[in-house]
């Protein structure tokens, strides 16, 4: 069996590296789905290539996080090679003549915010964004969409993307009022610069194949289709399997490899999924060959029954209600955002940030200085129970002078109340910071 | 007394060692017609000055089997397999007569889907009226659980001449080269028995009383029984046995490249801290990729025959071989007219000089070059050529996937610090070899028949595989059909001791004599608390060390 489709596999499995012996991010996650790719010859198929994994660089974490204190303090080599490994995919595909390529690595990455303290829902810095931030190195104007299928709002690459209407960030997952992290409701829409191309689509508990296909065929696909995007990338959580322990979802692993088909996504990268013997050896491998081109009508799980994983009508009804609910935000988006934020020169938010994983509460405020000739500043303040107490200045791709300019007098200024300030020029692609 | 034969494509080499010395050697034409005659002569001719009570054993590295897959000369085999849920495999490229049954064993070694016995009989009944006489049994995951390839095999029992199992071809995983791996055991199944029976015959008739064994992909070698139930793992046995001739002439610790040149081709070798690298899956035979463990080699269409010809400026050698050289009576030019040219051919005449010499002349590149000069160009493009094929073939070595944290940051990179070589052309070529490679160039003595050494010099070969999943209770070893109940508590010092027991149990192999070569242990857990382990084991007869032959 064979297709045309050209497809890199960098499959990081980390077999020596877990959070903790009985955490469901340990050793052994991936050792089933190996087991499976190998005895179905993976290796063999023409158009599939195994490429090694690769270890990523702190100067890749700062094009998009602030650390705190700083990158080496915060991040594993494990992350790093995550991180890696993502671009490795992205290098295959922008410049290694591959179609499409699949990052089926650990750990995730898709909780970690642009402020790091620690790990939050397994995930320390985000593999995605990083990998995104890569591309736009030689690609600066690169359009980007990110469609997170995980079962979890991927609420860390929705803070990093939130004021970029560059990147297109949909998210489907089970409805934040009955699952962590509790985010991403449709209402959360993008900041000032990128009102509207965060889209959030939180499903009912219970929602099977024919929902999520339904979504990504009537909200997702038109939407792609109009943003345009160069890239289209899918983080392919894979725990909104029936089996997996964490969720209540209905997914099957045909049911994946039918959205993969549908979605046609460049990159797909890991995100979490914690059924590691009953879905993750199925699932990867349907994803793998609908990203391959290859028949994957015989992927199945050993226990699956169609019967048994059918949605009701309710969830049918409900999720056809919020698919026009999603469309309609979309479609009027620039109506939106004249309402929200139309003659306003600053807009501030607060959130507060737990770090379930190491327990750690960050207290967060979030200032957009609006420009009418660019897209502005992003000012950072965070304090954490780690007693740390930082201003992160982020000056946007794109800014104007004057921004440039005030960007720096706040780095250059900050008072001595911090114990750290960062400052991320865009425009000259610089990172500085110093502790105080 | 060790005796070593090397049937090769065009001769038979054989080599006579006592005590790290080579006794006698000897070289022949093979009769591509009568392989058999080939071998019986030749060993009779090289014996001739010996006492067969001194012999303590011959090795043999044939191309019986490797030939009758390459010609298709091989048995119809009906070929049993279980795809299961995953890839939906074909096969019909393989064998026309495929029959495909329901069943299916998951990748922990639980039967998910039992096999049905009504089917078995149905299948049963079609491959006897078809009168296939052979049958190769596969489901996926059957190294995980032998149950339901054996039931399959009971049945045929009686009803066809041989049934090979999958799970018994090797303990690795890859479903498709299994099924392939396995129809060729079952398709030279005959071939291969014919020529073990003849020669058992042969043997009496010489009056020798010694341990015939067959030489392996790998370099090792198994006993004739052992080769009558694993045909398939005899083929390309050469590379296998040139690779062990030069460790067995060269004493090398280091990262190395080593070559083979013959006629026609160039045979390619990697050794990592002197120890050779295997093929990372398994040999591939005509397109047939195979579990079958095999050194790492690559064939590459350029040898001391090949043909020399300029293409728009730059002169090419290989991959084509239009016949002898030149120099011989051959209708083109060929590198090995480039060395008679150079003085670095023995028994070469005037009339085979100025043979040479028109045809390297007639290359007329470098433009105004001598004919020396000519032929020395020649020599440093075909160790060019050789070296860009080594670069390549190291950078994917070293770009080859690795899964954990530690081999990514400190596995060290494959990087030769030597190179060894044997071979017709060896000598000639080693000092442009050496000039473009800026490496040490070492041609070790009997190059020439180092093939007949290494397989006078192999040992036994074996490997046992160990999977114990211990939260669903299973423990497989498929190698020798093994698949037993095991408690939550089984833990890995269990394991091991289990696997030596076995070595000793099936082989009569002591402990101290194998070794553990891959290890690895998880904690399975169901919910946050642990539910016993997933251990993996795979332990081997240690290499015994190589004799390095005493004396040039
Ligand atoms: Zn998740
Ligand atoms: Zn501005």
């Amino acid at each position: 069996m064979e297709s045309d489709k050209k497809l890199a596999l960098v499959f990081f499995p980390a077999f020596d590296w877990a959070i903790s012996p009985t955490h469901p991010e340990r050793e052994e996650r991936l050792l089933y789905t190996q087991d499976q790719l190998i005895e179905e010859g993976i290796g063999d198929i023409e158009n599939i290539t195994m490429l090694r994994s690769d270890i990523a660089q702190s100067k890749d974490v700062e094009k998009v996080h602030f650390c705190v204190p700083d990158v080496e303090s915060r991040v594993t080599e494990s992350h790093l090679i995550a991180a890696g490994s993502a671009i490795r995919c992205a290098d295959a595909v922008m410049k290694g003549g591959f179609d499409s390529a699949f990052a089926l690595i650990r750990p995730p990455g898709h909780h970690a915010h642009t402020v790091v303290y620690g790990d939050r829902g397994f995930c320390i810095i985000n593999n995605e964004a990083i990998m995104i931030e890569h591309m736009r190195k030689e690609n600066p104007d690169l359009k980007v969409a990110i469609v997170d299928t995980d079962c979890h709002h991927g609420d860390g690459t929705s803070d990093i993307y939130w004021n970029d209407s560059n990147t297109l960030f949909i998210s489907l997952h089970q409805d934040g009022r009955t699952l962590y992290p509790g985010t991403g409701s449709v209402d959360e829409i993008g900041g000032p610069s990128g009102c509207g191309y965060t889209i959030n689509i939180p499903l009912p508990p219970g929602t099977s194949d024919e929902g999520y296909l339904y979504v990504i065929r009537h909200a997702v696909l038109p939407i792609l289709d109009e943003f345009k995007p160069d890239i289209v990338i899918n983080s392919a959580g894979q725990d909104n399997h029936y089996s997996d322990p964490l969720t209540n979802m209905n997914v099957s692993a045909q049911g994946y490899a039918q959205l993969n088909h549908l979605l046609h996504p460049d990159i797909a990268v890991l995100e979490g999924g914690y059924s590691i013997e009953g879905a993750l050896p199925y699932v990867n491998l349907g994803i793998l060959l609908a990203m391959a081109d290859l028949d994957f009508s015989g992927v199945k799980e050993p226990d699956y029954c169609r019967e048994r994983l059918q949605q009701s009508r309710q969830i049918d009804e409900y999720i056809r209600m919020l698919t026009s609910r999603v469309m309609e935000n979309w479609k009027n988006r620039k109506t939106i955002r004249e309402q929200l934020y139309e003659n306003k020169s600053i807009v501030t938010s607060t959130k507060r940030i737990y770090y379930d994983t190491d327990n750690i509460t960050e207290r967060q405020n979030r200032k957009y200085i609006l420009c009418d000739r660019c897209g502005g500043l992003e000012i950072i303040e965070s304090d954490s129970d780690t007693h740390h107490s930082i201003l992160a200045v982020t000056i946007g791709r794109g800014s104007c002078e004057r921004c440039v300019n005030k960007g720096y007098s706040l780095y250059k200024n900050a008072s001595g109340r911090y114990t750290g300030v960062y400052l991320h020029d865009k425009v000259n692609d610089s990172y500085l910071s110093k502790k105080m | 007394m060790l005796v070593g034969l090397d049937l090769g494509g065009t001769h038979i080499d054989g080599a006579v060692i006592d005590d790290g010395a080579v006794l006698k050697t000897i070289k022949r034409e093979v009769d591509p017609d009568d392989l058999f005659s080939t071998i019986w002569t030749t060993l009779s001719d090289l014996l001739m000055p010996f006492d067969t009570k001194d012999i303590d054993r011959i090795t043999l590295s044939t191309t019986i089997s490797t030939n009758a897959i390459v010609e298709q000369k091989i048995d119809p085999v009906g070929l049993i397999v279980a795809c299961g849920p995953g890839i939906t495999h074909d096969f019909s490229a393989i064998s026309p007569t495929v029959f495909h049954i329901s069943g299916s064993i998951d990748h922990r070694g639980i039967i998910t889907d039992p096999i049905d016995q009504e089917q078995i009989e149905s299948v049963s009944k079609k491959i006897v009226n078809e009168g296939l006489d052979h049958c190769a049994v596969v489901t996926k995951f059957s190294t995980r659980n032998v149950e339901m390839e054996t039931r399959m095999a009971d049945y045929l029992e009686g009803k066809v001449s041989h049934v090979t199992m999958g799970h018994r071809m090797s303990g690795r995983l890859n479903f498709p080269r299994r099924v392939n791996t396995t129809y060729l055991n079952e398709a030279v199944y005959s071939v291969f028995n014919n020529f073990a029976d003849k020669s058992s015959a042969a043997m009496s008739k010489m009056r020798l009383d010694v341990p015939l064994n067959i030489l392996k992909a790998d370099g090792g070698m198994m006993d004739l029984p052992t080769a009558q139930e694993h045909p398939v793992e005899t083929i390309l046995s050469g590379p296998a046995a040139s690779l062990s001739g030069i460790l067995s002439l060269s004493k090398i610790r280091e990262d190395a490249i080593l070559l083979d040149i013959g006629g026609t081709t160039t045979d390619i070798f990697f050794l990592a801290d002197g120890v050779p690298l295997f093929a990372p899956d398994g040999a591939v035979i005509s397109d047939y990729r195979t579990l079958v463990r095999a050194v790492y080699s690559v064939s590459i269409g350029l040898g001391g025959d090949s043909r020399v010809k300029l293409v728009d400026d730059k002169v090419h050698i290989g991959p084509e071989r239009e016949g002898k050289p030149y120099a011989y009576g051959g209708p083109a030019v060929t590198a090995t007219d480039a060395m008679i040219v150079l003085g670095l051919v023995e028994n070469t005449d005037d009339r085979h000089l100025s043979r040479a010499g028109a045809a390297v002349s007639s290359v007329g590149w470098p433009s105004d070059a001598s004919v020396e000069q000519t032929a020395a160009s020649i020599l440093t493009q075909m160790a060019r050529t050789i070296k860009e094929t080594t670069d390549r073939l190291l950078r994917n070595i070293n770009e080859r996937p690795v899964y954990t944290i530690k081999e990514l940051l400190h596995e060290k990179k494959l990087d030769p610090r030597s190179i060894h070589i044997i071979g017709g052309p060896a000598k000639a070529l080693a000092p442009y070899l050496e000039e473009v490679y800026s490496l040490e160039c070492h041609v070790p003595p009997f190059f020439d028949i180092g093939n007949a050494v290494g397989a006078a010099l192999s040992n036994v070969t074996k490997e046992l595989t160990l999977t114990a999943n211990c939260a669903v209770g299973i423990l497989s070893v498929p190698e020798i059909g093994l698949t037993e109940g095991i408690t939550e508590e089984f833990s890995l010092a269990q394991a091991k001791a289990r696997l030596f027991e076995l070595f000793n149990e099936i082989y009569h192999i002591k402990e101290q004599d194998c070794e553990i070569v891959e290890e690895s242990c998880y904690t399975m857990v169901r919910g946050f608390s642990s539910a016993g382990k997933n251990i993996r084991l795979k332990a081997q007869v240690k290499p015994r060390m190589i004799h390095v032959m005493k004396e040039i």
